[in-house]
């Protein structure tokens, strides 16, 4: 036994926590704040982990390998256990072999998803345990129960972390040189536990009600529930993340700390609240626990006091505190303002990406650019409706590229289109998705156009990896998660394979090939598919010959502003392309856009 | 030992190594044997953006986060980044500023005015008088590379923190962070940056 002190991020303790608990297959989809718990598991040549192409297929691949008897963990972002929700409930179901864990990492405050949710309910409709980590630490001792718990009790646990605590980093103490334990494999045939006829279901329904059950006397008992003592005229009930906020503002507080938040501990809640003289909820988000506990006829507070939605914060905890009386409001520090109308730094498409030539010309087509106002809206429909889906390319909804108008989750670009097409509207119709996002979901909505004869232009943006959320691999990519060698899928053989006649691939820097593909594509009144292929510029090196302006050839038209590459800027009034980040002869869009030809490659050579 | 509390943003633009300074940070104060909390913010994975780190050492920190009127030092490697974070620092904290500007499109398309030095030194004035602008970029270009320039403002920075840190801890820190090719250029833009620091009274 060696004993190290870590700074990990709530993530890798994850990974090195499950692969402390023996973990034999990890699966996942990419999603922040998850997607780091399956790249660092992937480092490990003893244990099997893949990026599935979407989350249904990683909780089914995860479901098998539990089946099989080996501890198996999952992983997703909240809207990826949507995706996921009918095999999750199905292992709900059925109960596991090996320890089954599925990582669900919620984005309260929405950094980097479509929408906010609090996936605690998940437990409570699948009728599965549920822990929930509030440091690395805890993140890193907590999975391995949660493997064990899975086991004893056999279900399929929730793992619920945040984005703050899946991204954070704090100090975890560890065991270096932990010993995974060995398992047997071996698939035991049991058709009334794995074959979910509606005979055998119905058997197991009792069964998973008598495991809640079971899991009620564990919460009431488990360590990973406890009690902090403290003054008793407050007693505050917090887990996650929260409980961090609470613990700095509450300092002098009885605390009821849950590690476990499903089921909860009856006669725990019931003794703590007997002993103090008021009794306070701080948890994100939903009033999860507050509901739960007031079922039990404790009287509680919370929601009241605390904010609903978005991500919680010490302020917003300080608030509450103060209006429940515990704590004065010292306002010794004024309130300051940073200066009015700071400009943002919105997310911009990267310099040489190779989504911008395309969003460029779908931007110049159904003079969109006319009757969009600033926020994006207009009265009048253009004669282009793009629909978009999830990825980088959804930052072309902002200016100066304004082409996209929808944009609802994984692969939605498709049905969308059909449905406008369906319902009659009179403009063209292009779906914009990529290529990840068509493996994870588009592949069903093309199969669905052409069953339905939708005569819809669908453009998949293909650069060869999932770009946003940091470079993984996919079916696509012809690398494995692993990083070796595997099979590539082929867009085009899956476009062309469900029946669709007109498909053209281009390259994603030749805008006048992408121009002419999408107007024909227009043009022909039937189900068109473009494939728009360049390589990420992020996996892009090289990067030779940065372009510059010609100050005596531009007449400041403003047309390659329009877009929208952070390289090319406008100093003093004079146009000026950035020649540390320009990606040169790898892009030249600008330069192939100028009217007066006035981009041109820098003599020098700028290397990096 | 007494340990002070530290709570340290760093903010800058993607692909300037804020993230990288603050973990350089958080491994010092780690091998000091203190606690340690880190929380990035940098939205989605593209070049360019705004990244924000929080970074708080003691004894014992709960909260990941800094809280507005909290921070005892802000670290900024771009001017307009350090103007957004004006509430967060406390009274008399202190707060560096890399006098770099990097306009944002809406700078280019002329939507948007970027503040200049005074105003965003005044909007400061309302919280501390500690403020510093130092021409990291240049210090960097002169070590030979203007990605050094993280590497550089945290050792000036290193000069004021009021846990001292021993120098071997930061040699120690820095190595772990970083790649051996760049080691030497790197540690030699902190020790630059610690020199530059010694003449400045803040």
């Amino acid at each position: 036994m060696k004993t190290v002190r870590k700074l990990l991020s709530g993530n890798e303790a994850i990974a090195q926590g499950a692969y402390h608990a023996g973990i034999l297959v990890a699966t996942a989809y990419p999603g922040t704040p998850s997607t780091e718990i399956l790249e660092n598991l992937a480092r490990y040549k003893d244990i099997y982990a893949e990026w599935s192409t979407n989350e249904k297929v990683a909780m089914e691949v995860g479901l098998g390998a539990s089946y099989a008897g080996v501890r198996t963990l999952v992983s997703m972002k909240h809207v990826g256990l949507n995706v996921a929700a009918d095999p999750f409930m199905a292992a709900a179901t059925t109960g596991i072999h090996g320890g089954l864990v599925v990582i669900s990492a919620d984005d309260p405050g929405i950094h980097s998803s479509q929408g906010e949710q609090d996936n605690r309910h998940f437990a409570k409709l699948a009728r599965v345990p549920m822990l929930e980590p509030a440091d690395s630490q805890e993140a890193y001792d907590f999975i391995q129960v949660a493997f064990d718990l899975s086991e004893k009790f056999d279900t399929p646990v929730l793992f619920r972390i945040t984005t703050r605590v899946a991204h954070s980093k704090s100090v975890v103490e560890l065991d270096d040189e932990k010993v995974r334990q060995g398992r047997t494999k071996r698939f035991h045939h049991n058709v009334e536990k794995y074959v979910m006829l509606p005979t055998h279901a119905r058997m197991r329904v009792p069964q998973m009600h008598k495991r809640m059950v079971d899991l009620t006397d564990y919460a009431e008992t488990t360590p990973l529930n406890q009690v902090i003592e403290g003054n008793d005229r407050i007693g505050i009930v917090s887990s996650g993340v929260g409980y961090e906020y609470a613990r700095e503002v509450f300092s002098d507080a009885t605390f009821l700390k849950l590690g476990m938040t499903y089921p909860l501990p009856p006669k725990m809640l019931q003794q703590f609240a007997g002993k103090v003289k008021k009794l306070f909820v701080v948890e994100e988000l939903d009033p999860f626990l507050e509901e739960n506990i007031k079922m039990l006829g404790i009287q509680v507070e919370g929601k009241k006091h605390l904010p609903r939605f978005g991500e919680l914060n010490k302020s917003a905890v300080h608030h509450a505190a103060v209006q429940i009386g515990t704590t004065s409001h010292s306002s010794k520090t004024s309130e300051v303002q940073p200066l009015k109308d700071l400009p943002g730094r919105p997310p911009l498409l990267c310099p040489g990406c190779p989504h911008a030539g395309a969003f460029f010309v779908l931007s110049t087509i159904g003079q969109r650019s006319k009757i969009l106002d600033a926020s994006g809206k207009s009265e009048k429909e253009s004669k282009l409706i793009i629909t978009g889906d999830i990825g980088c390319y959804t930052l072309a909804t902002y200016p100066p590229l304004r082409a996209m108008d929808t944009a609802a989750c994984m692969g939605a670009s498709i049905g969308q289109a059909i449905g406008l097409e369906k319902a009659g509207v009179s403009s063209d119709i292009v779906a914009v998705i990529g290529d990840s996002t068509f493996m994870h979901s588009g592949i069903t909505g093309i199969v669905d156009a052409v069953y339905n004869d939708a005569k819809i232009t669908v453009v998949i943006l293909d650069n060869g990896t999932t770009a946003m959320t940091g470079h993984q691999d996919h079916p696509g990519s012809g690398i494995s998660a692993q990083g070796c060698a595997t099979n590539k899928v082929s867009i085009e053989g899956i476009v062309r394979g469900a029946g669709v006649s007109d498909v053209q691939v281009v390259n994603a820097f030749d805008i006048k090939s992408v121009r002419s593909a999408i107007r024909s594509a227009l043009d022909n009144k039937v189900l068109s598919v473009v494939i728009v292929r360049g390589k990420c510029a992020v996996a892009n090196k090289g990067r030779k010959n940065p372009r510059q302006v010609d100050l005596e050839k531009c007449n400041d038209c403003g047309v390659c502003l329009m877009i929208g590459c952070p390289s090319i800027q406008k100093k003093d009034g004079k146009l000026h392309i950035d020649a540390m980040t320009c990606m040169g002869d790898e892009c030249t869009v600008c330069e192939q856009l100028c009217p007066k030809k006035a981009i041109v490659p820098s003599a020098g050579k700028v290397s990096r | 030992m007494e340990v002070n509390k530290q709570d340290i943003l760093m903010v800058g633009v993607g692909g300037q190594g804020t993230i990288l300074a603050s973990d350089i940070l958080g491994e010092a104060a780690l091998a000091m044997g203190l606690d340690v909390k880190k929380t990035d913010t940098l939205g989605m994975a593209q070049r360019g953006g705004s990244v924000t780190s929080h970074l708080r050492i003691g004894k014992k920190v709960w909260s990941p986060l800094i809280s507005p009127g909290e921070a005892d030092v802000l670290l900024a490697f771009e001017k307009l980044e350090a103007a957004r974070w004006v509430n967060y620092i406390k009274p008399d904290g202190l707060v560096i500023i890399n006098k770099l500007a990097i306009p944002p499109l809406s700078i280019s398309l002329g939507t948007q005015k970027y503040p200049n030095d005074q105003e965003i030194i005044d909007s400061f004035r309302q919280r501390t008088s500690r403020i510093h602008l130092v021409d990291g970029t240049k210090q960097a270009g002169l070590l030979g590379d203007i990605r050094t320039l993280n590497i550089f403002m945290l050792g000036f920075l290193s000069h004021f923190l009021s846990i001292h840190f021993d120098p071997a801890i930061w040699k120690q820190a820095i190595t772990k962070q970083l790649p051996a090719k760049i080691l030497d250029i790197n540690i030699r833009a902190f020790e630059k940056g610690r020199e530059v620091a010694s003449s400045v009274n803040l």
